[in-house]
Formats: C-alpha cells, sequence, structure tokens
C-alpha cells in the first residue's frame, strides 16, 4: 500500500479504488448476482427441466456449436486482416481499419435485418447460393453468419498489437537462415501471435454465446432446429416463467465467466512462460 | 482556478436556459395538469396517436384541465412484465387478455375480475385473422383447408413469444375443431399440418410482416386484419391481397385500469374517463379509421366496405378461458410444443 502511494503520479489511490469497486457493484456485481439469486432459488427438479429438457439441450449445443464455428473462421480470417493492415501500406487502409469497428457499434438488431436482407433467398447472396443447395438465412449457417459477424472485431483487434510488436527483422532472419515461407510463418509467426489469438478466440465466443439481437432475424427460430439459447430466455420470460429464464440465464454466466477465466488464466500463464525464457 | 472559454460558454448557456424557462413555469394554468402513461402493444401506435389528441382534447373541454398522455409500445407481453416489475402504468391496453391476468396474478395491482368492469370483455375494438396473399393468388388461397395443403408456404410467427401469433394459432385451432365435430385429435392434425408449412417462426407479428413482404418468403401470412390492411397500405395493393377465411377468430385485445398506479398518482377518474371515451361513437370511429374492427354496430356499418362479414367465433368457444388455453396450449410441453417433440 505504501509503495503504491509512493509510486503514484496521481493521488488518491483509496478514492479511485473506492469508485471502482463501487461502480463495478453497481453495474456489473450486484446484477449478476440477481441472475445468481433468483437461478439457484428454485428446486433442482425444476432447475434440471428447465436447463435440460431437449428443446433447451438442442438450442446449447446449437449455439454453442455455432460460436465456435464462427469463432474459429474468425480467428483465420480475422488474422488475414489484422496482418495485411498491420504490414500493408495501401490506399484506404485507414477506412478499411475502421470499418473493422462496425460491428462494435452497430445496434445489433441493424446487423440482423441487413444481414438477412443479404442472406434470404431473394436476397443478393442468398441469391447466389440457392442454386447450389445452400440456405444461408433461416438456417444453422445464417446463425454461424451472423456470429462472424459479431465476433471479427474482438479477434482484429487482439491480434493487431502482437502483429505491431512484431519485428520484421525476424522473419527475415529466419529467411535468411533457410526456412521457406510456410516454416517462417509456423515457426516465427505463429508463436508469436498465438496468445492474442486465443485470447481473441475465446472472447468472440464468449460473445457470440449471448448474442440475440442479431441471431433472431437470421435464424428462423424453428424448434429443436434453429433456436439459440438467448431466444428460450425470452421464450420464458413472455410465459412469466421468471424462474426456468434465470435457470437457463444462469448457465449462460457460468459458461461465460469459465470462458473469461481461461482466458485470463492463459494470458497470466504465457506471459510467465515467456519470463522465462527470457 | 482558470475559467476556459468553453466552461464560460456554458455557464453562460445554463443561465439563459434557466432564465427563460423560469417564467413559463410561473403563468401555468390554475389547474395543475395531469399525466396519464398508457402501456400498450405495438400494433396500435398510429390509433392511440389519435385517439390520444381526441380524448385531450374532448377532456379540456368537459374540465378544463389539461392531459398529457404518454405512449409506450412493444411487444405485449414484455409491456406486461415491464408493468408488472414497476412501470407506472394508468392504463394497459394489451394484445390478449392473458397478458392482463398475469398483471393482477403477479403483481396484485388490479382487480382480478378487471375484465367485467367495461362492457364486451374490456375490449372496446376487436380484430381478426386474415390471410394476406401475394397478387393474383397464385397459389389458389381461399379458405383454411388450402393453408394446410402440402406445397403451401405459410409465414406467422412463434406462438411462445408473440401474442399475434396465439391469435393465429387459435384461428386454425378453432377452424378446424368446428369442422371435425369438436374433435381434439384430428383438430391437432390440422394444427400439425399447417405448422408444418412454416418455414419460419419469427419472434413478433412485425418480424413475420417483414419476412413476408420484404424477403418474399412464404406463400401467405397470417396476420392480424389491421396488420394486413397496413401492409397493403404501405407496399401497395398491386402487390399483394386479403383473402378473407369462410370463418376467423374474434381477436380481443382488452383494456384496464391499473388500481394500485391510479390510486397513488389520484389519476382515477380521468383514467376512467379515457377508458370510457373508447367506447363512445368518437372513439370507435377512430378505432374503425386505424383498421379495427369497432363494436357499435352503427360505426361498423359505416365502414362495412373495410371489414367484410365473417363468421367470427370467440377463444371461449374454441378453447376455453385464456388462462386456461395458454396452459393447455403455449406452456412448456403444452400443444405448441408437442407439435416439435423430436421422434425418439
Amino acid at each position: 500500500m505504501s509503495k503504491l502511494r509512493r509510486h503514484s503520479v496521481i493521488p488518491g489511490f483509496g478514492l479511485t479504488l473506492g469508485y471502482s469497486v463501487s461502480y463495478l457493484s453497481v453495474i456489473v456485481l450486484i446484477p449478476l448476482s440477481a441472475v445468481v439469486v433468483r437461478g439457484v432459488a428454485q428446486p433442482w427438479p425444476q432447475f434440471k427441466e428447465a436447463v435440460f429438457d431437449p428443446r433447451t439441450l438442442a438450442a446449447w449445443r446449437l449455439t454453442f456449436g455455432a460460436a465456435f464455428v464462427a469463432s474459429l473462421i474468425n480467428v483465420v480470417f480475422g488474422l488475414i486482416v489484422a496482418w495485411s493492415l498491420v504490414r500493408y501500406k495501401f490506399p484506404g487502409r485507414r477506412l478499411l481499419d475502421a470499418l473493422i469497428d462496425v460491428p462494435f457499434a452497430l445496434p445489433t438488431a441493424v446487423s440482423g435485418i441487413a444481414l438477412t436482407a443479404i442472406y434470404a433467398e431473394n436476397g443478393w447472396i442468398g441469391r447466389l447460393l440457392e442454386p447450389l443447395g445452400i440456405k444461408a438465412a433461416f438456417s444453422p449457417l445464417g446463425i454461424v453468419i451472423a456470429l462472424a459477424f459479431i465476433g471479427l472485431p474482438f479477434i482484429v483487434r487482439t491480434v493487431q498489437p502482437t502483429i505491431e510488436d512484431l519485428d520484421p527483422a525476424v522473419e527475415e532472419a529466419a529467411t535468411l537462415l533457410g526456412a521457406s515461407q510456410f516454416t517462417a510463418f509456423r515457426r516465427v509467426i505463429l508463436p508469436a501471435v498465438q496468445p492474442a489469438l486465443v485470447a481473441g478466440f475465446v472472447t468472440a465466443f464468449a460473445r457470440c454465446l449471448g448474442e440475440y439481437g442479431s441471431v433472431i432475424f437470421i435464424s428462423g427460430n424453428m424448434p429443436m432446429k434453429t433456436e439459440i439459447a438467448s431466444l428460450l430466455i425470452v421464450t420464458k420470460l413472455e410465459q412469466f416463467d421468471y424462474a426456468g429464464a434465470s435457470a437457463i440465464a444462469l448457465l449462460m454466466l457460468v459458461s461465460s465467466f469459465l470462458l473469461l477465466f481461461a482466458v485470463n488464466f492463459g494470458q497470466w500463464w504465457s506471459t510467465r512462460a515467456q519470463r522465462r525464457e527470457a | 482556478m482558470v475559467i476556459t472559454k468553453t466552461q464560460l460558454i456554458l455557464v453562460v448557456a445554463c443561465l439563459a436556459t434557466a432564465a427563460c424557462s423560469a417564467p413559463a413555469s410561473t403563468n401555468a394554468p390554475a389547474q395543475p395538469s395531469v399525466h396519464l402513461l398508457n402501456v400498450s402493444y405495438d400494433p396500435t401506435r398510429e390509433l392511440y396517436q389519435e385517439f390520444n389528441k381526441a380524448f385531450a382534447a374532448e377532456w379540456k373541454q368537459k374540465t378544463g384541465q389539461t392531459v398529457e398522455i404518454e405512449q409506450s409500445h412493444g411487444g405485449s407481453g414484455k409491456q406486461a412484465r415491464s408493468v408488472i416489475d414497476g412501470l407506472q402504468a394508468d392504463v394497459v391496453t394489451l394484445g390478449l387478455a392473458y397478458d392482463i391476468d398475469s398483471i393482477a396474478d403477479k403483481a396484485h395491482i388490479l382487480d382480478p375480475a378487471w375484465q367485467k368492469r367495461l362492457p364486451q370483455n374490456s375490449t372496446p375494438y376487436t380484430s381478426t385473422i386474415v390471410f394476406l396473399v401475394r397478387k393474383g393468388n397464385p397459389k389458389g388461397i381461399k379458405d383454411w383447408p388450402d393453408v394446410v395443403r402440402p406445397g403451401v408456404t405459410v409465414i406467422t410467427p412463434n406462438p411462445k413469444t408473440s401474442g399475434g401469433a396465439r391469435w393465429n394459432y387459435l384461428a386454425a385451432w378453432g377452424y378446424a375443431w368446428n369442422h371435425s365435430n369438436h374433435d381434439e385429435k384430428k383438430t391437432r392434425e390440422f394444427i400439425a399440418a399447417l405448422y408444418k408449412n412454416v418455414p419460419v417462426l419469427d419472434s413478433g407479428a412485425r418480424g413475420s410482416t417483414t419476412t413476408f413482404v420484404e424477403r418474399g418468403l412464404g406463400d401467405v401470412l397470417l396476420s392480424w386484419e389491421n396488420e394486413a390492411y397496413l401492409a397493403v397500405k404501405e407496399f401497395g395493393a398491386d402487390k399483394f391481397e386479403i383473402v378473407n377465411p369462410s370463418s376467423s377468430i374474434l381477436a380481443e385485445p382488452p383494456v384496464a385500469l391499473v388500481d394500485a398506479n391510479v390510486d397513488r398518482h389520484g389519476t382515477r377518474k380521468v383514467a376512467e374517463a379515457y377508458l370510457n371515451y373508447l367506447y363512445t361513437d368518437a372513439g370507435q370511429e377512430i378505432a374503425a379509421k386505424n383498421f379495427y374492427r369497432p363494436r357499435s354496430e352503427a360505426v361498423l356499418a359505416k365502414y362495412s366496405d373495410k371489414f367484410p362479414k365473417i363468421e367470427l367465433f370467440t377463444i371461449t368457444d374454441v378453447a376455453g378461458p385464456w388462462k386456461e388455453t395458454q396452459e393447455k396450449h403455449f406452456a412448456d410441453h403444452g400443444r405448441f410444443d408437442q407439435l416439435y417433440k423430436p421422434k425418439s
């Protein structure tokens, strides 16, 4: 404590900590604990019924599956996007860079409506996919598309700083020492960006699990087929079943929490490993 | 402390607005104005905009008091939940009686017998469920049996999340019930065939209209009569036409006073007058103009070109009271869920 006070440029450690804790409590902790209290305050059979009936199970599978696939796709393309934004100078680069944040800023309902308009059978892209027998909107594929859209900035923005820190001289050295392009990528670049990629993947994944606004427009909401978990929460609320809704919400809260915990633990672990190497 | 130029401008601006607004409040009318909050559902937006203006003028003339009416719109169930959670509604005008029943049940802020307090089930205007088809009616859809034909795609929202969708479901249920001599098994088969034709279950009635009109999906949209008229008005009679089935449901979107809230605000009198005004000729005219079927025979006759005669049955005729119907059909594991049960 005394040490912190000595090194701090801006005075008022106690004050700022006080603000931080009370702010976090009012905005994050207390509302979330309400979910926990409401979710736990019900008999176990009722909880199990809400969370594990076949229809909810189908929704869990779909939600986790689609979020996983979408985040995985974003890892590949997000890396390429981040790479080209950092390493190359081309006209319109700034604009492209700003565009990455659009999914952050747009109301999710707007993105949902826009994506559905494009990917529906009579939309620009949907029309091209239909003769190939691919149904984009109103299918699980549509959900993956919406989630990929939502998750992209999370990966690009996490990976970008790491690529900026990466000295091109290191790659040159690898090539000069006889590594092929692929080997240089695999042995030099990938290890450096990998922690950021994993962190980006998990935050995008956690964000996608809870996405509602953009998905309900494109998913079609068919029971057992294209219902996501957050839609079931709304369904339960619509029947004034607060307990059932809280049960599903609690499980989503726990999974998001575990994921974020995993990211932080992973980051801590990899920085420690790096420090030991150095 | 150094005061920057911007800060100075801000201070001056604040003082200026304070100075300007102060005299305005001093010459307020002798009688204080009164506020009403009407919590309603989605498609009544235009209806109440017009109605509120008419009522405010009427009240001013009668009592000399200014009444300011605020509106809140959203999905019927969601609105009911807001009132349960404490939204200070003086009156609620929702899509179905079950939602108002739930407010009485869960929050105990209005008389459980609310539906008996006003004439005609507390429903001053009604609507029904009709078909919206593409111009020329290429699939030849005339009545309910055409809707369940294989090869016809039907657009209707999810009854679990949408009040309007529940009326759609009950309209089909009622038709099949009446045409099968009240045979429950045959009625359920009819409903199963209907939902087999549904490729997308949007979460609300407006969402379904968008799917049908903008995305070009489906051959027929099951829709509130007022919503169908709006769609034709908005998107052109050259693209869509309305088909009236031989019989359909009398959809009753009821209205009620929220006792605890009006007593707290001291607005009972004006709120009562507000709801009663819906039943007057003026109120009925406004409803009819906004494509809701008026209860008054005289006004209905005047707008008979808009509201063709359809044989209408009520929910109690074919399924029972709302609470029971909700439990049996739309609750988890109810009739609707059973349609989508995985084959195990």
